[in-house]
């Protein structure tokens, strides 16, 4: 089989025993996109000649020798880092994010070319790219979801090893269900910010995109921890998540909240993700009906804070240290040109939106309103994590939808982060993982949310569904 | 809430973006809808309800007074797109 | 109609930390342009803020010293504008919860005590530099993320003279701390003032005018007699006055209307999501309370009553911390129940002698124990006179010998001997018959040219309180 079908773990076994080398693999993975890329659009800016690859120095690192592929919103020192938007054109970070260092020092390979993704994070397609849309493996029509859908599509079609990818409001999860991988966004503080480009700074997450549980454990294990560069980062020990693996489920108690099976989620999503509650159940859950009553205010809330951070975090880009900056004899008139040209319209929308939010005579029915929302979401998910182990729900209302379906339409497509929003807001952990097929042949996703620094739980109860089942192991069949 | 071209002309230079008239023509509709479905928000009640500005427990992060080493002056103005021996320019500040 | 002034005060005041306010880069002054940065101030996307623990501290500190109420929560705000030498295109600061609320600061006005009230002292992040050219502007990041203290007052001072004054002791105190150099020249401590005025005797506010561009604290002064004129003139001329911003012209005396147009600031405060609030307890409260030194109006009162010096002197010596330490060690060891010998000669020639040397007072390098020596000869055993004391005090500053050496070496002790003066003040008395009359017809200033002719005659080396008496006694 080619290198670059296989796992993480599969592969670190093949390295340890020297039956492969690091250059081979690498090779594999480059040769791969080389012949697929074309069709899927995951990676931007590709170039003809990649640098040389260098043998990682550690020998003995936990990811030594295997390739990573980055979105392109996480700094790697010295390579373009431009979140797919034209105002970030040839942006060139002078440092590595947290996260990047690790892997480093873990021995990854930090592929040199960038997974393509929404401008900015804004967008749960990958349509509102200057690169050009992804395309979805499962079928080249149709989105791969988003904002992290160049990852998401990569790894499902095996142009990458393993991704990172962020997740602000569903931009890991959703893209995982819709490519059919496993999608997870770690608690709030979980794994360090620094160095990823903020979106909004109170609900971003660094998150995984790997083809199994177990090499999930392995990547979350490597990037999880304090780092003293992320004030919100927090001081808690990062346990061995491959502990989790292999463990059976009987008595945990998995709560399914009716508001997230009411009308708007598809009939076919439905029923497969009611059957994936089933084959849990088999295997010895208890199932419970449980209450989010806030949910309904959860997509309303987070375009209220998200944009508001979002206009705020975005202020820093006018031309004067680095990307695009538009021709002017006038300070004022470089940054109102600079801006209006370096930005895509879902930027500019959410820009203004949450500058509105913001502004005098609004902040208090906008901003602080959604704030004290935001508690009230809190507190639903506080109150149900009391009597269960885990929540489990729909990842996504729909199965992948087509391009250019909903990019008239800006509500329809925000709409479609129902499911996963909720879960950014409340700061908790969830996994997306890959559970059945609608009659189109796309990915249904099942998401799986624990409490706070509960990713063990997720890890348990994924992996015994994942033993059970075969879905991850399906592969879409490109031309 | 209702959201004239003349708010989203003052936002947009609030958020120093130049907008074409398509632009904000079409920018102001959208924008319109999307406030309108926001405001669903008024429905909630809370009444009593702290603001959650931040969602962990933690506070005192604090960092201690020992200088670390800067960025060289090349790598900071890399990617200026106007620079001038070690500073950045822009264009006149004052009309 | 008379007008009074109605004046706020906004102090900022640059920490003196060795790192930023939210990253570790160095705060030395006076290095290359944008070598002092790094992706946190510098605002790079992905860079994220960490405070400076002793930039809180010296924070909390100031407000305690400045009486206020120090919130036991406390928390950070973004405040958005664009500027070039703002890269994030916003600052940090606080908003609605500063560190410090309420305080006070007390000053003297002709004897009178007055306290002046602050409303509030947060701590934030300065911006960089910019240096206009003809076509462009150059921007310069090095000081961008400095930490700054601003401090307002409420609208609570009422002339220029106490605006000055406020100033004065403000810098006193924090000088006394040792969180700050309080240098304008420096840029360490920046004030703009807002003043309106309102018909004397009346109460409420009129439309106020900002100041910017203040240097020094005269210039404080300055602009605001000025403004206080220019606001009673307009006024007087059925004129509205326009609330704005002005800048303070030094070399002219003037104020001048910033010209461009001044849009309502909106500046979308709301909470800094990058940083956790802040929990003050009252065990980091006393912690910090204890390392603040007895500050000035303490220690001028314990010197007015443990060494019986006057309001004014006292005063004086107070005014810098190393100053009166300096004074204090000196006032100790000296022997008189009177010290007032000690704070003339340190206000009058040591303070000369430190600036002739281009230092501070608390540089000079003269022993407590010399420096007594040298007041106990001149004022009590008489060795010398008052001007060569002065002299020799100045000898002393620059080679750190005792006085009693430099008196020896430089033969300089004066003669005090009755029966050799005698016949010097007989010569004189010889010598200017004329004078000798107006003496006798009773013009004392003739009196005061014999005495001078007897130190002409004795190079100075005369006690002239022995040829004054003498000279009397010849007279009588």
């Amino acid at each position: 089989m080619e290198l670059y079908r296989l796992t993480a773990h599969e592969l670190l076994d093949k390295l340890s025993k020297k039956e492969i080398s690091p250059l081979d693999l690498i090779s594999s993975v480059r040769e791969r996109i080389k012949n697929n890329d074309g069709l899927v659009n995951a990676y931007v800016r590709l170039v003809d000649r990649p640098a040389e690859f260098k043998l990682p120095p550690q020998k003995n690192g936990a990811l030594c020798g295997i390739p990573i592929s980055i979105k392109d919103n996480i700094c790697t020192e010295s390579l373009n880092t431009e979140c797919c938007s034209k105002i970030l054109t040839g942006f060139k970070p002078p440092y590595d994010a947290t996260v990047i260092k690790k892997l480093k020092e873990a021995g990854a390979v930090i592929l040199d070319t960038k997974t393509n993704m929404d401008e900015f994070a804004f967008g749960s397609s990958t349509e509102n790219s200057c690169f050009g849309p992804t395309h979805n493996p499962w079928n080249l029509d149709c989105v791969p979801g988003g904002s992290s859908g160049g990852s998401a599509a990569a790894v499902a079609s095996d142009e990458a090893i393993m991704a990172l990818g962020s997740d602000t409001g569903g931009s890991i999860r959703q893209p995982a269900a819709f490519c059919g991988v496993v999608g997870l966004k770690p608690t709030y503080g979980r794994v360090s910010r620094y160095g990823l480009i903020a979106f909004a700074s109170s609900l971003d997450q660094i998150g995984t995109f790997t083809k199994d549980i177990p090499d999930c454990c392995l990547l979350m294990n490597v990037i999880s921890g304090h780092d003293p560069m992320d004030a919100t980062s927090i001081d808690v020990p990062v346990p061995n998540y491959i502990k989790s693996l292999g463990k059976n489920i009987k008595g945990l108690t998995i709560g399914i909240p009716q508001e997230y099976f009411i009308e708007g989620l598809n009939s076919q999503v439905k029923s497969i993700v009611e059957e994936a509650i089933a084959e849990l159940k088999k295997l010895g859950a208890a199932v419970k009906e449980v209450s989010l009553p806030h949910t309904e205010y959860a997509v309303p809330v987070y375009y209220i804070l998200g944009t508001a951070e979002a206009s705020s975090n975005l202020s820093r880009f006018d031309g004067v240290q680095y990307g695009y900056r538009a021709n002017s004899s006038n300070l004022v008139q470089m940054y109102k040109k600079t801006r209006g040209e370096g930005f895509g319209q879902e930027a500019k929308r959410r820009i203004l939106l949450g500058t509105f939010a913001l502004s005098h005579g609004y902040y208090d029915a906008y901003y602080l309103r959604a704030l004290k929302v935001r508690t009230l979401i809190k507190n639903d998910f506080d109150a149900v994590f009391k009597d269960c182990d885990c929540i489990i729900t729909p990842t996504a209302p729909t199965e992948a939808f087509r391009i250019g379906e909903k990019t008239e339409d800006p509500l329809q497509m925000y709409l479609s982060d129902i499911y996963t929003i909720s879960v950014n807001l409340a700061g908790i952990p969830a996994i997306s993982i890959p559970c059945g097929f609608t009659k189109a042949k796309l990915p249904v996703g099942l998401q799986i949310m624990a409490k706070p620094f509960g990713e063990e739980t997720l890890f348990q109860v994924a992996h015994a569904y994942e033993r059970s089942t075969q879905w991850h192991k399906l592969k879409p069949k490109l031309q | 809430m209702s959201l004239s071209p003349e708010t989203v002309k003052y936002v947009a230079d609030l958020s120093r973006i130049e907008l074409t008239t398509e632009e904000l023509d079409k920018l102001s509709k959208q924008l319109q809808a999307i406030l309108g479905f926001i405001d669903k928000l008024n429905q909630a009640d809370i009444s009593g309800i702290t603001a959650t500005s931040h969602i962990l427990p933690i506070s005192n992060v604090l960092r201690e007074d020992i200088p670390r080493e800067s960025l060289p002056v090349e790598k900071t103005l890399a990617n200026a797109p106007h620079k001038k021996g070690n500073f950045f320019v822009v264009p006149k500040v004052i009309d | 109609m008379t007008y009074e002034p109605v004046i706020g005060l906004e102090v900022h005041v640059q920490l003196k930390t060795r790192t930023k306010v939210f990253c570790g880069c160095s705060t030395e002054f006076g290095n290359e342009p944008n070598t002092q940065v790094c992706p946190v101030c510098l605002g790079f996307p992905g860079a994220l803020p960490v405070l400076n623990r002793l930039a809180l501290e010296y924070s909390i500190k100031v407000g305690l010293a400045l009486n206020c109420t120090v919130q036991e929560f406390t928390k950070f705000d973004r405040k958005h504008y664009y500027y070039p030498d703002l890269p994030k295109n916003f600052q940090i600061s606080q908003y609605d919860l500063p560190i410090s609320k309420n305080g006070y600061l007390e000053i003297q006005i002709n004897g009178v005590s007055r306290r002046i009230k602050i409303c509030r002292a947060h701590l934030e992040e300065d911006a960089g530099k910019l240096i206009h050219e003809e076509n462009h502007s150059l921007v310069d990041l090095n000081r961008t993320g400095q930490p700054l203290l601003e401090i307002v007052t409420e609208p609570d001072i009422f002339s220029p003279e106490e605006a000055y004054e406020y100033l004065v002791n403000l810098k006193s105190i924090i000088q006394y701390l040792e969180v700050s150099d309080c240098d304008m020249e420096k840029g360490t401590l920046r004030c703009d003032a807002n003043i309106s005025v309102r018909p004397k005797g009346s109460s409420g506010l009129g439309t106020k005018s900002e100041i910017k561009n203040l240097n020094s604290f005269k210039a404080v002064r300055d602009a605001l007699e000025y403004e206080i004129e220019r606001h009673s003139e307009t006024l007087n001329a059925g004129e509205k006055i326009i609330q704005e911003t002005r800048l303070w012209d030094d070399k002219k005396s003037q104020t001048v209307s910033m010209r461009s147009k001044e849009e309502a600031k909106d500046y979308r405060y709301f909470p800094e999501p990058d940083l956790p609030p802040f929990i003050i307890s009252k065990e980091n409260l006393s912690e910090i309370k204890n390392t603040i030194p007895e500050l000035p109006k303490e220690k001028k009162s314990r010197f007015i009553q443990v060494y019986g010096l006057s309001e004014y002197d006292a005063g004086i010596l107070v005014m810098s911390k190393q100053n009166a330490d300096y004074a204090e060690e000196r006032l100790k060891i000296y022997p008189e129940k009177d010290k007032k010998p000690v704070a003339n000669w340190i206000i009058g020639p040591l303070t000369a002698t430190a600036s002739n040397l281009k230092c501070e007072v608390s540089e000079l390098q003269i022993i407590p124990e010399d420096f007594v020596a040298l007041i106990d000869l001149v004022e009590k055993k008489q060795v010398i006179s008052n001007l060569t004391g002065k002299t020799v005090l100045e000898k002393m500053a620059k080679t750190g010998k005792s006085p009693d050496l430099i008196i020896r070496e430089e033969n300089l002790a004066q003669n005090s001997d009755e029966k050799s003066l005698e016949k010097e003040v007989d010569a004189v008395i010889q010598e200017n018959p004329k004078v000798v009359a107006d003496v006798k017809i009773g013009k004392n200033n003739s009196l005061m040219f014999l005495v001078g002719q007897v130190m002409k005659r004795t190079k100075g080396k005369a006690n002239p309180k022995i040829v004054q008496e003498i000279l009397k006694r010849r007279f009588a």
